[in-house]
């Protein structure tokens, strides 16, 4: 595999840790000692360290290593996760990403100043390390040698007496074992970079006499009592390399006596011999050998006096003993491989792919719906029925096509949502402020290059929230609020939209001191009678706000007019919907897709447009009666309901005169209604959005274009402005403030 | 891996024939099996034999292994054999073993009976 492309995955999979480790951290903040949240970050911790190793990116492995290592601690119990050592990890993962992003760049070794950052983090880390450990590292850096600078001193034969707390690894390599290219050293480094290893003691039993020992061979045996935060898959996977041709037997702490008897069973020396080994080790205490062994011979002597007498089948049952260890070892290197297989299906169940590629694809499948257009409008014109049959079931396999192809792109906002964890979190702290972040409608999908777009402004709408909106603890505790503010993000799907909300119970927007601050920088005049989603509308005006400190909008502004613009070039809309003392939310609105739609096709003279369909409520015939009435005024009745009118000839300025009838296409956007006077109805239609140039950006009313089947060009019309417009210009006739209010609402 | 061994003590009336060997280089699998034709002549001409290993760049696995064999034919012929001048490197491998004990002195591990039976 090529390298460059195996590093690339390496860094993006070590964001997406990192990103679990962060929030992992988070989690542990609101419930500290949440065991799968810490081995959530210590796995993180772990892997990267792991795959750094394999591509040598040694400054990254030390790194982590001592994350490792305080991590252990924070597993073993050893050390109390609090706000600190959190903040600190946090830290740590920032660290770890900015050397990320030197390797993405092609540094081979980081800057020194990311090395000094690192240094800082280190020895901050090192403060949690247990005494022992420290010392152990201190020793251990006098080797010029590379032992990691953090092992343990490897403790000289005669050792510690017993810590029945350690793991015993009992190793006899293969003869084979150093011509493979693989050395027992190594795996004790690697095992020293997991724990402390507390006794070695190394055999040589295998070894035949000088003359017959083959230099390359390897005869050796290794007792190795071990402690450390690990399970035994991770110990079985130290030693994975050399699984075949060596016999390995690992018990965990505290396993019982008879295990070991078992294993001093399956070892080929000599009895006596390996219980001294053991007892040196430190695996057993004197006293627990001889009952183990005391006790297998008594249930020999149970067994039988026959079982006694003969002196041969004892090698037998060590067989048998040996039989189940081995069962053992099959069982956990079958279910390892299983685990292993099941790994790989569910990893091979994804396949990354290049967005561009995606791109061309939606395209692709734009001129298909096109051509397919064209093709039936051939067919229809042709009057050939079975030629029109055909077409219009390939014309249903391709708007299938379009919409597996669109869904491709889509992607779950969670993402975009949860790394405002973080954001919460600092803030939070820095401004002295208890917030808690609720998320909901996480899993509502949007195309993936809106979520990279809407990140900044969403970022913004939660710094202003976080900042200006919600109040302080005090203020809070003075107005009777919960202490704990809390910051909403929510997301959901509304025809053909897609609504995030960036909602606190804070403050709230003061009508009055905006309205008063407006009239002061003449953006209304004082006798304009607004509504309150009108006033909120100000704030988003550039510049608005941008040095009052008197007021508790103050700053609230600050680049609610890029926001603005940001949503605005997506096709979308941004509204305020406040109360005070209850809280601020913006609603953002948009589009679902940037690419293809079904759309409605209607008719203004000989102009065709297109209307998204996701906003068509109803069609209906404009009645004789309503189209007097509407000459005086711009709205109807319908169904007791005021609909405001919107006539699109007029709104184009057209030539020419209606029909004799014409059609209300009633819209929808944004829980407001209108309709659309047109010609003629002309039915749905497959519509590949083709963006308009540069020149026709600003024109208001349009917000796109798209080939027809028979080659001409149809507008696609920007309900939303419609929407807007015609129910701004119905409000400013006849006043309704409760409609208004209702509708500034929104949800 | 360059092996010289020079003799540094003479004594013809007690027999004691002192030799030292001084081990240039690494010491590892690559060059193990030539290794252990020189370090086993060497013994063969002495009854005290100085491993020096002052200029041990790098020893692993199997170069331990030699000088356990070393050691072993040594205690079976009736000589002696020690290590001396360790260099960092085969410090780091011999802790990491913990084989000096088994080294420096044959009583620490109590548990050596059968490397002095073989």
């Amino acid at each position: 595999m090529d390298l460059r492309l195996a590093q690339l995955t390496f860094i993006a999979e070590s964001h997406e840790l990192l990103t679990a480790m962060e929030e992992a951290l988070l989690e542990l903040e609101r419930t500290p000692n949440d065991p799968d949240a810490l081995n959530s970050v210590f796995r993180a911790a772990h892997t990267i360290k792991g795959s750094a190793g394999v591509f040598g990116f040694d400054a990254m492995v030390d790194f982590t290593h001592v994350m490792e290592s305080v991590l252990a601690d924070v597993r073993a119990g050893e050390v109390q996760v609090d706000v600190t050592l959190i903040a600190l990890l946090l830290s740590c993962g920032d660290h770890c990403r900015a050397m990320l992003e030197g390797i993405d760049a092609g540094e081979t070794t980081p800057p020194e100043a990311l090395l000094i950052a690192g240094h800082t983090l280190t020895e901050q880390l090192t403060a949690y390390l247990a005494p022992e450990a420290q010392m152990g590292d201190a020793t251990a850096v006098t080797h010029p040698n590379p032992p990691p600078p953090r092992e343990a001193e490897v403790e000289a034969a005669g050792g510690p007496t017993v810590s029945s707390n350690t793991w015993h690894i009992s190793l006899r390599f293969g003869k084979d074992v150093l011509r493979h290219g693989m050395d027992p050293l190594s795996f004790l480094r690697y095992l020293g970079t997991l724990g402390d290893i507390d006794s070695v003691v190394t055999i040589f039993d295998a070894m035949p006499d000088s003359e017959r020992m083959d230099a390359e061979s390897c005869y050796l045996g290794l007792e190795i009592a071990f402690s450390g935060a690990v399970d035994k898959q991770t110990l079985e996977n130290v030693f994975e390399f050399v699984h075949d041709d060596c016999a390995i037997h690992i018990l965990p702490p505290r396993s019982k006596v008879l295990d070991y008897v078992r294993l001093i069973d399956s070892l080929p020396e000599d009895k006596g011999r390996l219980g001294e080994i053991l007892v040196n080790s430190g695996a057993l205490t004197q006293r627990e050998l001889e009952a183990g062994l005391q006790l297998q011979e008594d249930s020999l002597a149970r067994a039988g006096p026959g079982a006694v007498a003969e002196d041969q089948p004892k090698l037998g049952e060590i067989l048998v003993h040996q039989g189940v260890v081995q069962d053992e070892l099959i069982d956990a290197v079958l279910s390892k491989q299983r685990i292993i297989k099941e790994r790989r299906a569910i990893e091979n169940s994804f396949v990354r792919v290049r967005a561009d590629k995606l791109d061309e694809l939606i395209t692709l499948v734009g001129e298909l719906v096109i051509a397919g257009a064209g093709t039936r409008l051939l067919a229809q014109r042709a009057n050939n029925s079975d030629m029109i049959e055909s077409t219009v079931a390939a014309e249903a396999l391709v708007a299938q096509i379009r919409d597996s192809a669109l869904k491709l792109r889509m992607v779950p906002i969670g993402d975009a949502f949860t790394r405002f964890n973080r954001v919460v979190r600092d803030l939070g702290a820095e401004l002295g402020k208890k917030i808690e972040l609720v998320l909901s409608g996480v899993d509502t999908e949007l195309d993936k290059s809106m979520i990279e777009k809407i990140g900044d402004p969403l970022m913004h709408l939660v710094r202003n929230a976080l900042d200006h909106g919600l109040e302080t603890p005090m203020v809070r505790e003075q107005h009777g609020k919960p202490v704990v503010g809390k910051l909403f993000l929510n997301a959901y799907h509304d025809g053909g939209s897609i609504v995030i909300e960036v909602g606190d119970d804070g403050a709230g927007l003061d009508r009055q001191k905006i309205l008063a601050r407006a009239i002061e920088r003449k953006l209304v005049t004082s006798d304009a009678a607004l509504s309150d989603a009108e006033i909120f509308k100000l704030i988003m005006k550039p510049g608005f706000s941008t040095a009052d400190q008197i007021t508790n909008v103050s700053g609230r502004g600050m680049g609610m007019d890029v926001v603005k613009r940001n949503v605005e070039a997506l096709r979308g809309s941004v509204s305020i919907d406040s109360a005070v003392g209850d809280g601020t939310t913006v609603v953002i609105r948009l589009p679902l897709t940037l690419a293809i739609i079904d759309g409605f096709l209607v008719g203004v003279g000989r102009a065709t447009y297109v209307v998204p369909l996701d906003m068509v409520v109803e069609c209906m015939e404009l009645s004789t009666e309503d189209r007097q009435a509407i000459k005086r005024r711009s709205y109807i009745n319908l169904r007791n309901q005021v609909l405001p009118l919107l006539r699109l000839r007029d709104v184009f300025e057209m030539a020419g005169e209606a029909g004799r009838r014409e059609n209300i296409v009633v819209v929808q956007n944004g829980g407001q209604q209108a309709g659309l006077v047109v010609d003629a109805l002309q039915g749905e239609f497959q519509t590949v959005i083709k963006p308009l140039g540069k020149l026709f950006e600003k024109l208001s009313g349009i917000s796109g274009s798209t080939i027809l089947g028979n080659g001409e060009v149809a507008l696609i019309l920007d309900v939303q402005a419609l929407v807007q417009a015609a129910v701004g210009a119905e409000a400013a006739s006849a006043t309704r403030p409760m409609e208004v209010r209702k509708l500034a609402s929104g949800r | 891996m360059h092996i010289s061994t020079e003799l540094t003590e003479n004594e013809q009336h007690g027999k004691r024939q002192i030799g030292r060997t001084v081990i240039d280089g690494t010491l590892t699998i690559y060059d193990a099996a030539e290794c252990k034709l020189e370090l086993l002549a060497a013994l063969a001409s002495v009854t005290e034999l100085d491993v020096d290993l002052s200029s041990v760049t790098e020893i692993d696995t199997a170069g331990v292994q030699l000088l356990v064999m070393l050691k072993r034919a040594a205690t079976k012929a009736g000589k002696q054999m020690r290590l001396m001048a360790h260099s960092p490197a085969s410090v780091e491998v011999i802790d990491r073993y913990a084989l000096g004990g088994y080294f420096g002195d044959p009583v620490v591990i109590s548990s050596r009976p059968g490397a002095q039976k073989a």
